[in-house]
């Protein structure tokens, strides 16, 4: 971005402002002084949140709700929930995988990027792997909004064609005779991998089993084991 | 659309890089600009296919380059100026235009909420015939539209299977244009991974594509 650029946003924001925030006013009246300038999508973003504000086209407590629901209150703890009750309960399991909307509901999940979901089971002969090449399809009420890796390049570009080589920079390694499915999400549909449920497990409630479910175990590029017990991330 | 933003079975962008414990959000920006999308998204001027195809008209060395949100600010000043919710000036200066009338907002907290709550379903309930079945051999349709389509280049001309039929959709080449929303039937398709890639791929493997009626054909 040039020089012009830069000086045309910082102006911008500063112009926005009324309404600014002190740290905008501090990062422009000490933006010559220091390198660590805030990066031009603070500046923009701001500037852009301050015009909608201005106009009335957006409502600042709105947007605190949406930032504070997907921070902290949706995520893949959700997924862990669901997983641990179909690995718990046979009939919710049957459920799940025939009618995914209805059974993750049951746990008071649902919504936004969740509108249709399908969720598909890995056995000892199948390991499944979702992505969506086309751009960051996602299923948000049971995993929260995707890591960065799952909006990358590199994966969207290589989880259809390499989905072996993928999995093994995740550090899982898969016998020749197992079969692996990709699901690109090219449609609404939003897809969860049912993990199998690791042996040792054997007794577990479903709290204790919910808290070895990881999130990569949930998109597929995991298995759920019992050492690495622990964070969902 | 042939776009960059189309990369299934592309080489060259490196190892998948994995971030230990990642935050939600790296930079508060980033959490502002996903809600503004969802608050701006509220007036109805656009719909999400349209919102995809914000970002894919980002030209691809800039796509390449651009962090994910950052393709998120520049699909969404696209719709807003598109959609005359505020001009292109008012964007660069940050500042509502003299005299422009001061609107009451789409999206309050409550709003927000709900929407989270119940999201915006794709699906429509009407009665189509499927033009496919289970089971039923296919063909992706070797098309390709210069507007937004949901069918990857991958597929196109390929072989596969109808898994099963998942109802009555929005169909994204129309919505997204604003050319009606076209409803039909959306089928996962089961390609075997040595179709797409030939004998480099797994035997056994295979991907599954979800397609819309008018992407297929019978095979």
């Amino acid at each position: 971005m040039t020089t012009t650029r830069r000086d045309f946003l910082t102006a911008a924001a500063a112009t926005a402002g009324a309404a600014m925030t002190p740290d905008l006013n501090h990062a422009h009246q000490h933006e010559h002084e220091h390198q660590a300038v805030p990066s031009d999508p603070t500046l923009r973003v701001k500037a852009l949140e301050s015009l909608l504000v201005e106009k009335g086209l957006v409502d600042r407590a709105a947007l605190d709700a949406l930032v504070d629901t997907y921070e902290h209150k949706i995520g893949p703890r959700n997924g862990a929930r669901v997983v641990a009750r179909a690995w718990s309960d046979p009939a919710y399991k049957q459920r799940l995988l025939s009618d995914a909307n209805a059974a993750i509901a049951e746990l008071g999940y649902g919504g936004m990027q969740g509108e249709h979901m399908v969720v598909i089971e890995n056995s000892a002969k199948v390991h499944n792997l979702v992505v969506c090449t086309l751009c960051s399809c996602y299923p948000w009420p049971v995993l929260g909004l995707p890591p960065v890796w799952y909006k990358s390049s590199p994966y969207r570009s290589r989880a259809v064609i390499d989905p072996r080589g993928v999995l093994r920079e995740f550090g899982l390694e898969l016998p020749e005779d197992v079969e692996v499915r990709v699901w690109d999400s090219t449609a609404e549909l939003r897809y969860l991998v049912l993990p199998e449920r690791p042996a040792g497990t054997e007794g577990m409630g479903e709290e204790a089993l919910a808290a070895l479910v990881t999130r990569d175990a949930m998109v597929g590029v995991a298995k759920v084991s019992v050492s690495k017990a622990g964070s969902a991330a | 659309m042939n776009g960059v933003h189309d990369m299934g079975g592309m080489h060259g962008m490196g190892p998948v890089e994995a971030e230990k414990s990642e935050p939600v959000f790296h930079h508060s920006w980033e959490a502002r600009i996903f809600a503004m999308n969802r608050a701006m998204g509220a007036w109805r001027k656009w719909n999400l296919d349209a919102s995809r195809h914000s970002r894919e008209l980002i030209p691809p060395a800039e796509y390449l380059r651009m962090s994910y949100y950052e393709r998120w600010v520049a699909g969404l000043v696209d719709l807003i100026v598109k959609s005359e919710l505020a001009t292109r000036a008012e964007v660069e200066s940050g500042a509502p235009a003299a005299r422009s009338v001061k609107a009451v907002p789409a999206l309050t907290p409550d709003k927000a909420m709900a929407l989270v709550a119940k999201g915006l379903p794709a699906s429509r309930d009407v009665k189509l015939t499927a033009w496919f079945q289970a089971g039923q051999r296919v063909r992706a349709r070797n098309m390709h539209p210069v507007g937004h389509t949901r069918l990857p280049r991958y597929a196109r001309g390929k072989f596969g299977t109808i898994d099963r039929d998942h109802g009555v959709f929005v169909f994204p080449d129309t919505n997204a244009h604003f050319l009606g929303e076209k409803p039909q039937h959306v089928y996962s398709v089961c390609f075997a991974a040595r179709e797409l890639w030939g004998e480099q791929a797994a035997p056994k493997d295979s991907v599954y594509v979800d397609l819309w009626d008018d992407y297929l054909e019978p095979a």
